[in-house]
């Protein structure tokens, strides 16, 4: 049976230790939004100014896109069975959240520095 | 694409309707689903409703009964009516079991009875597992063992190395959870599907196989176990109690302890 490049444990294994990181970096940012980010523009840069803030928002953006991307991949290799179709969804979907991904964290790193 | 919709030839007509043809107290109205390679007719559904007070206990009784003073043309499997063969596995109201183990008082309304979802017709309720069991094949489900026992000794085992192939040997290969997985709607070419990936943990649990390194290096791949998402309707419907989720969780916990 032709498939696409096995991967197994290694894929399961990321996508599962990426939805659990994404635990308490979702609850911590749900937080600041409800505590902080709320207050307007002025307050959110200043939030952002702060290393250990953005620091925590470039990991979840990077686990966020790695983990929505992963996730993806799987409902694809699930329900695409035409072979081209299916290795052009997966490579737009790795290269979406790429970019996504970068251009999140830059957006980050342009308010920090 | 996956499919969603069933093609033309497969759209379900009404059937014939067989009613009783004496008073009963206890009717009961049984819609079975029909077809025959023989036409070129889609599949119906036939309505035969029997008395109760004159047929056993479980669905498979019905079935029999039907056969025998209805229409012998109905076809199923059946032979050890007791649970043990897996063979008269079918959909039975909604639920994928086996016919011999389900009570018609169970069933509230009439009884709809339709062959094991998601598999080729060979006729009515008569699903083709040759799929199925060409991929219980691939599995090697005999002991596979380099070394020899003692002359004239069996193999021994401890209560506790015993212990662990409990809740996997009972399996009668019915598929019933097979054919309940998703997951083998979609991808059943590639995926074993819980019937078999339960077999390759049954033999990878027990203590005299030598052969688990090897298992499990066969195992590894996206789709012969990781199309497993969990959903779990293998294990609410095996009629047999068994939970074959939890034989794949195994595997994969296996896996992942040997990277």
């Amino acid at each position: 049976m032709k498939t696409l490049k096995t991967h197994g444990v290694g894929h399961w294994k990321l996508q599962r230790i990426s939805a659990i990181a994404m635990i308490p970096l979702v609850i911590w940012f749900t937080t600041s939004l409800m505590l902080t980010l709320m207050d307007g523009y002025e307050q959110s840069i200043e939030w952002l100014q702060s290393p250990f803030n953005a620091t925590g928002l470039i990991l979840l953006f990077g686990t966020l896109y790695f983990h929505a991307a992963s996730g993806l991949q799987v409902v694809i290799e699930d329900y695409v069975h035409h072979e081209g179709l299916k290795i052009v969804s997966l490579i737009l979907i790795k290269l979406i959240a790429t970019v996504l991904g970068v251009l999140s964290i830059l957006c980050v790193l342009k308010i920090f520095l | 694409m996956a499919e969603f919709a069933l093609p033309k030839h497969s759209k379900i007509v009404k059937g014939i309707d067989y009613p009783l043809q004496r008073e009963s107290k206890n009717p009961k109205k049984v819609n079975v689903y029909r077809w025959s390679p023989d036409d070129d007719e889609n599949p119906r559904i036939d309505s035969y409703t029997i008395d109760l007070d004159d047929c056993g206990p479980m669905v498979l009784d019905a079935l029999i009964k039907i056969k025998q003073e209805v229409d012998s043309s109905l076809t199923f499997r059946r032979s050890c009516r007791e649970g043990i063969c897996g063979s008269c596995s079918m959909n039975i109201d909604g639920t994928n079991t086996l016919a011999c183990l389900k009570s018609i008082d169970d069933i509230k309304g009439d009884i709809n009875i339709y062959p094991l979802p998601h598999m080729d017709v060979v006729k009515d309720l008569v699903p083709d597992l040759s799929k199925a069991y060409a991929q219980l094949t691939s599995v090697k489900p005999w002991l596979q063992s380099d070394s020899r026992p003692e002359e004239g000794k069996s193999r021994k085992q401890s209560p506790e190395q015993r212990e662990k192939i409990d809740g996997l040997w009972e399996c009668v290969l019915c598929f019933s959870c097979t054919t309940s997985c998703p997951s083998y709607w979609w991808n059943g070419d590639k995926y074993l599907g819980p019937a078999v990936l339960l077999q390759a943990y049954r033999w990878i649990a027990d203590s005299r196989d030598e052969n688990t390194e090897e298992r499990l290096n066969d195992l590894e791949d996206t789709f012969k176990l990781y199309r497993c998402h969990t959903i779990m309707n293998c294990t609410k419907t095996c009629p047999k109690g068994l939970n074959p989720a939890k034989a794949i969780g195994e595997i994969k916990k296996l896996q992942l302890e040997r990277k």
